[in-house]
């Protein structure tokens, strides 16, 4: 039997693993798997939870998240192909456009 | 003392007339036209029913001897300072308003003939009652703070009247001139009120009890609250050193000149005066320096007459002259022989002033006296009230200004002023003299182009004809013992005076003699110079005199020039170096500040992330301790 600590340490893992992705990376497509990732951290906490209380409230809030994530995806993709279409780059560090002092 | 609703009636009158006649020229204006009659109805009207008021309160008085109160709501209760909205009716309240209504009247019906045809002729009589219903407050006033109001409201209304042909620039400048020189008095009438107010403390503020008060009050603050009080007499009555705007008020049409020196304005610091006349009568030397203030700018005012040019002019410096009788009367404590004169010279110089109107209408706005004299037009009333105003201003028996000046002149004498006796004296042969040189220019010095009839409205010519039988009897009213009079307008304000004349009747016989001889040598040289004048060489405007002794252009150097100079410094140095300065720099710093806390606003993404971890974290480790989760 694998304890609960262990799930939360895995789950609190991939959490932090997406966090330092998105601060560390930038490559648009690495934040937007590692924002994925964070979510999916969550998503599996919940889970776990839900299975030790026996409650289907947590997995409720699980399958939700999993289906806006879907709905999110398709969004974000959508904005990356546009922002690749206006720099030809997916470097996050050039789209600046919203700097103090920028000129638009 | 009874109470009465009538009081305020006086003051309403006029005050809806103004409030109607202001209405209807906006829609005058903005909508369609409305015919003059209409204003003129409610332009003359309104003081007629004041008047009507007033000769019943007055006639009710002879016949019961009452004096008359109105409180109509406390207006200002802070602490122990309560301040009624309360009107008087006494003797010297009903007096005044008596012919300040009455004049008043005569002069609203002029102006209905003299404003004819003119587009503000609905504005004007908004004024013209505004005008009236200000001076009757002052008059009606039972305690300083509403005859401030009264006195603040002639204020307004003469800078409003004064500038009235507000396209022409002079105009402007002439009624910011009166305003200004007026706000100085009233600044000193304000600390004078204060002054006296504090003096007083904690007494209720109207005259009556102030009257009953004045014996607890300290001499010093008593004193210096009666100068403050004279401070503003002098800019309203045109006294030396605050006269300067007088003259420059002939820009105004002339009805406003006639209701300013007759009835309204002018007067109103002499009357101030005898309101207060329990204050003055305490107050040691002040009495004397009034006086002299009187004397010396009824001198002063006269010499400047006698080389004006200006028809206007001449008449506003007469009027300046009289004024300085009417203090020398009131300064003395001869309050009812100041008064009386006011009521006279309210008579003859309204008519010298529609005259005057009358002629310069007639000669389309000519006012020289010699241009006027070289395009003579025949204008038989206007030239015969003319000759009755001026003889009454000369001071020729049986007219009433011989009765009112003889009655000052002989009350410095008794009280051993003679310098202000010679001076009055002097005063009185030029007068006599600058209001005979005008008369011999007007109308007979030889012109050889003949005279061209003028038709003359009988709006103008009926009050002048009222006026003048007004200018010849008023006199009457206060006959001399030794003449077979009465004293009439002395007993009936017997109660402000501080003294009596009690002289022996050679005495005043000699005085009374001596005056009328004055004024006839006065009138003889006049005769001399100008009867056989050539007024196609006018006299040229040179020299100290003509150029008003330079007064002007001295207050210009030392008033205007000064602040001039001040508001620059503190517009150009204090305002924008050390104020702006000041205030600048810490916006400035403030701009500083948030340039350097914008440049974390780096549009980097992934910094942002990193910003809301750390917060976050935080946040949660501040629950997770404090909340010891």
């Amino acid at each position: 039997m694998i304890s609960l600590t262990s799930y939360a340490f895995v789950s609190m893992i991939l959490f932090s693993i997406g966090v330092i992705g998105v601060i560390a990376r930038r490559n648009i497509f690495i934040i937007y798997m590692s924002i994925e990732l964070m979510l999916n951290a969550v998503t599996l906490f919940l889970v776990t939870f839900a299975r030790y209380h026996f409650n289907m409230d947590p997995q409720i809030i699980t399958i939700m998240v999993i289906s806006i994530a879907a709905a999110e995806a398709a969004i974000f993709f959508s904005v990356i192909i546009l922002l690749y279409r206006s720099k030809k780059s997916l470097d996050t560090d050039i789209f600046t456009t919203l700097k103090q002092g920028e000129k638009l | 003392m009874m109470d009465t609703s009538l009081l305020v009636w006086i003051i309403l009158a006029p005050l809806l007339g103004a409030i109607l006649n202001g209405g209807f020229y906006f829609y005058h204006i903005k909508k369609k036209p409305i015919p003059e009659i209409v204003f003129s109805i409610i332009g003359t009207g309104t003081p007629l029913i004041a008047f009507l008021i007033t000769l019943t309160l007055f006639l009710d008085m002879v016949d019961t001897g009452n004096t008359y109160k109105q409180v109509l709501f406390t207006w200002l209760h802070i602490d122990n300072l309560n301040i009624a909205m309360g009107f008087l009716g006494d003797n010297l309240a009903i007096f005044m308003s008596m012919f300040v209504t009455f004049i008043g009247w005569l002069i609203h019906i002029y102006a209905i003939g003299y404003m004819r045809g003119d587009e503000g002729f609905g504005k004007f009589f908004a004024y013209f009652n505004l005008f009236l219903a200000s001076m009757l407050i002052l008059v009606l006033a039972d305690n300083p703070v509403i005859l401030f109001i009264g006195w603040e409201g002639v204020g307004l209304c003469s800078y409003l009247l004064i500038a009235f042909y507000y396209t022409d620039k002079d105009n402007v400048l002439a009624g910011n001139k009166a305003f200004i020189a007026n706000r100085v008095g009233d600044f000193g009438f304000l600390l004078g009120i204060v002054t006296l107010f504090f003096a007083l403390g904690g007494v209720d503020l109207n005259f009556a009890s102030l009257e009953a008060n004045i014996g607890n009050a300290s001499p010093s603050l008593l004193a210096l609250s009666g100068f403050l009080l004279f401070v503003g007499a002098m800019g309203k009555s045109a006294q030396i050193p605050l006269f300067v705007w007088l003259p420059d008020a002939m820009a105004g049409p002339t009805p406003i000149s006639a209701l300013i020196h007759a009835a309204t304005m002018v007067t109103a610091g002499v009357y101030m005066v005898s309101r207060f006349h329990f204050l003055y009568t305490g107050i040691e030397g002040i009495g004397i320096f009034i006086a002299y203030i009187g004397a010396f700018s009824a001198l002063f005012a006269a010499i400047i007459a006698t080389r004006q040019q200006d028809i206007k002019k001449i008449l506003a410096y007469s009027t300046m002259s009289q004024l300085g009788y009417m203090f020398i009367a009131v300064g003395l404590g001869f309050y009812s022989s100041g008064l009386f004169h006011v009521l006279t010279h309210a008579f003859f110089k309204a008519m010298l002033f529609m005259g005057a109107g009358g002629i310069i209408i007639a000669l389309h706005h000519q006012q020289n006296i010699f241009k006027i004299a070289q395009h003579r037009a025949s204008l038989p009333i206007i030239s015969a009230t003319f000759l009755i105003g001026v003889i009454a201003i000369s001071g020729i028996p049986p007219f009433s200004g011989f009765f009112s000046k003889d009655a000052i002149l002989a009350a410095a004498f008794q009280e051993g002023q003679y310098l202000i006796w010679l001076i009055g004296m002097f005063t009185a042969f030029l007068t006599a003299y600058y209001m005979f040189r005008m008369y011999f220019i007007l109308f007979i010095a030889p012109n050889k182009h003949g005279k061209s009839y003028v038709y003359t409205s009988r709006t103008i010519t009926i009050p002048l004809v009222i006026l003048a039988i007004g200018a010849i009897g008023a006199g009457f009213l206060n006959l001399p013992a030794i003449l077979g009079g009465e004293h009439m307008v002395d007993t009936w304000l017997s109660k402000l005076n501080s003294t009596q004349l009690h002289m022996s009747h050679l005495t005043e016989y000699v005085l009374m003699i001596v005056s009328v001889a004055v004024a006839a040598s006065g009138i003889f040289v006049a005769y001399k110079k100008y009867a056989n004048f050539d007024v196609f060489k006018p006299e040229e405007e040179k020299g100290l005199i003509a150029n008003k002794f330079y007064v002007d252009e001295f207050y210009n150097i030392v008033f205007v020039q000064f602040a001039k100079k001040i508001s620059r410094f503190i517009d150009k140095v204090i305002d924008d170096k050390i104020i702006d300065g000041f205030i600048m720099s810490s916006s400035n710093q403030f701009i500083e500040f948030g340039k350097k806390v914008a440049t974390i606003q780096n549009a980097n993404v992934r910094f942002y992330a990193a910003f809301m971890l750390i917060g976050m974290s935080a946040i949660f480790i501040y629950l997770f301790f404090s909340l010891g989760l």
